[in-house]
Formats: C-alpha cells, structure tokens, sequence
C-alpha cells in the first residue's frame, strides 16, 4: 500500500482523527430526554430514536457531525491510498521559521500584553514577526517598531481611549 | 412604487455624511488591500471586525462592504501593471490586461476595467433591489425544515464551487460546524469534545477563527513562498481614454460579463474569481472571434472579466441579505458581524431593519461611484504602491491582527487560540484544505442547529420530514444533483482546470 497523494493520506488521517476524539468525548452527554417517571423511555428501538431525535441532547449533533466527519475522513484517506496523483501530490517544504515567528509573536504578544503593555509588547512583537520574513537591518526593524508602537499610542490609547494596557510594567 | 420607495429610504441613509465617509473610507481600504501584495479582502475585513464593534451596524456594514467590492477594483490594477491578481478575481485580468500593459495601453486597460466595473457594479445594485423583495416574500414561506435545507444547499455549494478536492471541502465543513458545536456546549455550560476544560468558557469567537487561519496563516504561507522579483510596467500611465474602436469592442463583453457575473454571484460559493473565470472563458470560447486573440491583449479579455468580477461581488450579498446565507468567506464574516450587532440575519432583516437593507444597498452603489473617481486619477499612487515589499507590511498586519482580538475582551486566552488557528490554518493550507467552508460551517453551524432543532420537535424527531415537505426536498436534491453533477468526469476536469492557480 502506497500513499499515492500525501496531501490527502494526511488529511484524511487528521479528519478521522479529529473525528473520532470528537464522537467519543460527545458520548460523554445526553443524547436525548433521560427516562423518567413522567416520560418513560420509549419501547423498542426506533420509539426510542424518534424520542431522542425529537429533543436532541448536548451530545446528539457532536456525535452525529463528529460521526459524518470520520467517514468523510475515511474515504480521503481511502482515496489516497488507492488513486494516482500528480507527483504524489507532495505537501511540500514547511515555512518553519514563518511559522514560528509568527505564532510566537502572536502568543508572546498575549502573554505579555497584560503585564507589560503595548510600549513592550510591540517592539518585541514587531521583532519576532520580521524574523519570519527575509531579515531586514536590524535598523528598519527597530524604525517599524518604532513607527507602530507611536502610531498605536496615538490611534488607539490617545485618539480612541481604548482600554488596552500601555505601559502597565511602570503604572505597577 | 415600492422600489423607489425603498430606493428613497436607502438613498436617505447612504447618503449621511457619516454613511458616505465610511463609504468612502471602505473603498480606499478596499482599494488599498486590492492593490497590496499578500492581503486580501477576506483578510481585510477579518482584521477590521474588532473595530466595527465600536460602530452602529449600518456603517459597520457600510464599511465592510466598501473594503469588500473595493478589493475587486484594486486587484485588477495590480493584475494590469505587474501581472501579478491583488485579489484572486484578478487572476484572468493578468493575461489580457498585462498584455495591453506592455503594448503601452495599460491606461486603456485600466480605464476599461474601472468604467466595465462601475457598470456592472451599478447593474448589480440595481439587481439586488430587485430581487430581494421577492426572494424575501418567498422566503417567509419557509419552515425551519426549509431553512435548514437552504444551508445544507449553501454548504454544499460552498464546497463544491471551492478550489480542491471535494471531499476535503466538505470534510471542512463538517469540521467548521463540528467546532461550533463546542461553542455551543460552552453556552449549555458543558464541554461536548470532553477536551477543553477549564478556561475556554467564553469559546471561540468567529473573529479569532477568522484572524488566526485568514490572516495569519495565509502571511506564513505567503512568507513561505519564494519571493520573485515584480517589475512593474515603468513609465507614466499615458492615454486613460479608451479610443472609440476599443469601446466598441468592449462594450458587448461589458454586458456579457455583467450579465454572468450577476448570476454567478448569487450562488452559493460562488463569487468574483468565479465570475471572472467563467467570463474569460465565454470570451474566449464563445463570444466570436476578437480582433485581438484572447491572451494577446484583447480588451474583451480585460472588460468581461472585470464586470463580471464586479456583478459578482455585488449580487453575494443578495443570499446574505435575503437569507442570511453566506456565498463565501467574506460574506459569512458580514453574517457574523450583524448576529454580533444582534441582528439574526434572514428575510426578516428588510422587514425589521429597512434603513439598514436599503441603505447598505444605496452605499453599494454610491460606492462605486466613489470608486470610479478613486481609481483612475489615482493610477500613479497605486502603481508606486505596487512597489511596497511584503517584508514591511505583514509585521504591521500581524499587529493589527493581535490588537482586534485583544479588543474583543478575551484576554491572552484569545491570542492563544488565534495563534494555534494560525498554526491549524497553516497546516490546512500545506494539507490543501480549504479554509473558507470551515468558516461557513462555523458560522451557520449555531443558526442551522436552532433550524434542525425546531424541525425534528415539530416532527416529533422524525427526519424524514426534510423530504416528506416537498420545498425541502427540491432544495436537498439540488444539493445532492450539485455533488452528481460535479464529480462527473467531464465537468470535474473543467472545474480542476478553472480552479488552477496559476
């Protein structure tokens, strides 16, 4: 068995699992009413589908979808396995260093908003973002972080009193 | 008449100072976006949500929908003087358009696609004040069974007018409506995947989903390509004029596109790349033989496409409007904005909110006059635009970015889901995913769920019902025939060749 498209193989993996960790946490919920004294569970098979089809539960449509999406998944990764492609249909280079400069940027300018302001948390944002692109001189970087970090004070904390923190690391 | 009646109501309000300028400011930015490298206008109005949180809903849409058809008239001057699409619609305007540019009548070129725009764009208008009116009568006779079949029919479109595989698309659907789902259960109080515990209370806003896979991963993705050097078509864009034989020639190819563009625009999925597409090839196949072959600078080449891109980004706000089914990704961001501005988007917006319809309407149109007067005076300010690098402008993207969700309230929490959706984003992207029919299940996923609830208690769970009721089941089959007809071996080799990128 060969994986004919890679691109496919894995998706088709990620659908069905993403599918499966889905079904199974939704059976965790009420697929239906619970049986009680008024209302008492529904005798037979499909009496009891229409009873909790009728008022479905918090897990009913997860598990259906989660269902439906592991399939799905199944004949994707079927297809990979079975039908040619054009080269193999290769996913190709990852962008690392993109990627990670900009998650980073993006987590790190979370983490330390709060605590540090946007005085802090742009420059840094700033610096970690521009490593994801071809590395300008450090002094283009340091003039954009600059220029956005001003801009920002003056549009958002001068110009719209939004209430997101500055400087909070001196205001304590 | 009720249509100059309604046009009045819309009229009054596009035409405020306040409404004009944010007309007027969606056009530049739309125009802006067009014309700049590595952002779109899905990626624009991503960004700008956080901001219209702040605004009424009129001009909030106002806006929104001036970065949204604004982005068309910017992409094809980027298409005509580098050859490079701002915007994927723009993609066929590179072949002829470039063409003319480099025959030295990139002013002809620019101002055919500026003037066959502003038509279509006007015809558009016109379209959509038709329309809707009826399609709304039509639609208060819809059961949530209907509704619910709708977006199953929207869905679907959604997926199989995508780029790609199929099955992937549809996969991402379910995908998009599955997380909903957890959105969902955060409001029941309860966690359905049993996975995210603890904090995540508040669940995923739509916004995060929407910055973290189309703004952010797409600058991961566009950094990850290699950058090839632009030139731009040097020398001052002389001749803006058309001459008489190039109206004559283009005209026709106007209304064609026009004509295409406004059908293709309605449907579910489709959109202006679509429109364009199909009118490039009508051109070139269909329409009798140019002067100029297609491919060597034919004007029809350049003025079908662009009316039609324009018709197109016009009548997708007719199954949003009248709906409140979402043909693409920008249109769903727009479905989002309004249910955040506590407006439940469908056939009962006219009705409830006429200022809001009509006038969203009205600005559509004073838009593009606005846009009309924007861009060929302008030429020489986009062109030197052009030669902006990426390098200096994702950082400040990616600021933005951060800065709008941090505005939503969510604290760190939602700058830590943006960024594993930036990371999911990209990884979908190097999987060929789509990320658009995720949105659209996200976003339909809590509205559709209320519709099926509502079904299955007045079948007593029975779901026979979507087909048993008879508009139902026409609407379920045209969703099935769609798929048939798709992955049909003839018809599935012209939508992998219409979907190539070049």
């Amino acid at each position: 068995m060969r994986i004919k498209s890679e691109r496919d193989f894995w998706s088709g993996l990620v659908f069905v699992a993403v599918g499966v960790v889905f079904a199974i946490g939704a059976t965790h919920y009420r697929m239906g009413p619970e049986c009680a004294v008024q209302e008492p569970c529904a005798a037979g098979l499909h009496a009891r589908w229409l009873q909790l089809s009728a008022q479905p539960g918090a897990g009913y449509f997860p598990f259906g979808l989660a269902i439906l999406l592991a399939v799905v998944g199944a004949i994707v990764l079927f297809k990979s396995l079975t039908f040619e492609s054009e080269g193999g249909d290769a996913i190709g280079a990852f962008a690392w260093r993109p990627l990670v400069a900009i998650v980073a940027a993006v987590a790190g300018f979370g983490a330390l908003l709060e605590p540090f302001g946007l005085a802090a948390t742009i420059p840094l944002l700033v610096v970690v973002a521009s490593l994801a692109g071809d590395v300008p001189g450090w002094r283009a970087v340091l003039a954009q972080a600059l220029v956005l970090t001003l801009g920002a004070w003056a549009f958002l904390i001068w110009g719209l009193k939004l209430p997101v923190p500055f400087a909070s690391w001196f205001a304590g | 008449m009720d249509l100059l009646h309604n046009l009045g109501i819309g009229l009054g309000v596009a035409f405020t100072t306040q409404n004009l300028a944010y007309a007027f400011c969606g056009a530049l930015l739309g125009t802006l976006i067009g014309v700049l490298p590595g952002i779109g206008a899905v990626a624009a109005i991503a960004l700008l949500l956080p901001a219209t949180y702040a605004l009424d809903t009129t001009p909030a849409l106002i806006l929104l929908a001036g970065v949204y058809y604004g982005a068309q008239y910017g992409g094809s001057t980027t298409a005509i003087l580098v050859d490079v699409p701002g915007e994927p619609s723009a993609l066929v305007t590179c072949l002829d358009g470039n063409q003319m540019a480099r025959q030295g009548r990139a002013g002809v070129a620019l101002s055919v696609a500026a003037l066959g725009s502003f038509f279509a764009g006007c015809v558009g208008t016109i379209a959509i004040a038709l329309v809707a009116p009826p399609l709304t009568e039509l639609a208060f006779q819809f059961g949530p069974e209907e509704y619910f079949s709708l977006m199953v029919l929207g869905l679907v479109g959604a997926a199989v007018l995508t780029s790609g595989s199929l099955l992937k698309a549809i996969a991402m659907v379910l995908l998009g409506l599955l997380l909903a789902q957890v959105n969902a259960g955060m409001a029941a109080g309860t966690s359905p995947s049993g996975l995210v515990s603890v904090q995540s209370v508040r669940g995923i806003s739509f916004v995060v989903l929407g910055i973290g896979v189309f703004v952010f991963a797409e600058i991961v993705a566009g950094l990850g390509h290699s950058k090839a050097r632009r030139e731009v078509c040097a020398g001052p864009v002389k001749g803006l004029w058309p001459s008489r034989l190039d109206f004559h020639e283009a005209w026709p190819s106007v209304l064609r596109g026009t004509a295409l563009g406004a059908a293709i625009g309605v449907l579910p999925g489709g959109g202006a790349m679509l429109a364009s597409f199909a009118s490039y090839a009508v051109e070139k196949n269909l329409a009798g033989t140019p002067r100029i072959p297609l491919g060597k600078g034919a004007i029809e080449g350049v003025a079908g496409p662009e009316s039609a891109n324009n018709a197109a980004a016009q009548t997708a706000f007719i199954p949003m409007l009248t709906l409140g089914i979402p043909g693409n990704a920008a249109m769903a961001l727009l479905v989002g904005a309004m249910a955040i501005k506590g407006i439940e988007p469908g056939p009962q917006v006219m009705a409830s909110n006429p200022q809001l319809f009509w006038g969203l309407i009205a600005s559509m149109w004073a838009g593009n006059v606005i846009l009309l007067v924007l861009n060929l005076p302008l030429v020489g300010l986009w062109a030197r635009l052009l030669a902006v690098p990426y390098r200096a402008v994702f950082p400040a993207l990616v600021l933005v970015g951060c800065i709008g969700v941090y505005t939503l309230g969510g604290g760190a929490i939602d700058l830590y889901l943006t960024a594993l959706f930036a990371l999911v984003g990209y990884l979908f992207h190097k999987l060929g995913c789509e990320p658009a029919p995720l949105l659209l299940g996200f976003i339909l996923g809590p509205i559709m769920e209320d519709h099926l609830r509502r079904s299955l208690l007045l079948s007593h769970g029975d779901w026979a019902t979507f087909v048993t009721r008879p508009l139902s089941s026409s609407l379920l089959i045209a969703a099935a025939l769609l798929i048939v007809v798709v992955t049909l071996p003839a018809l599935r080799q012209t939508r992998e060749v219409a979907f190539q990128e070049d």
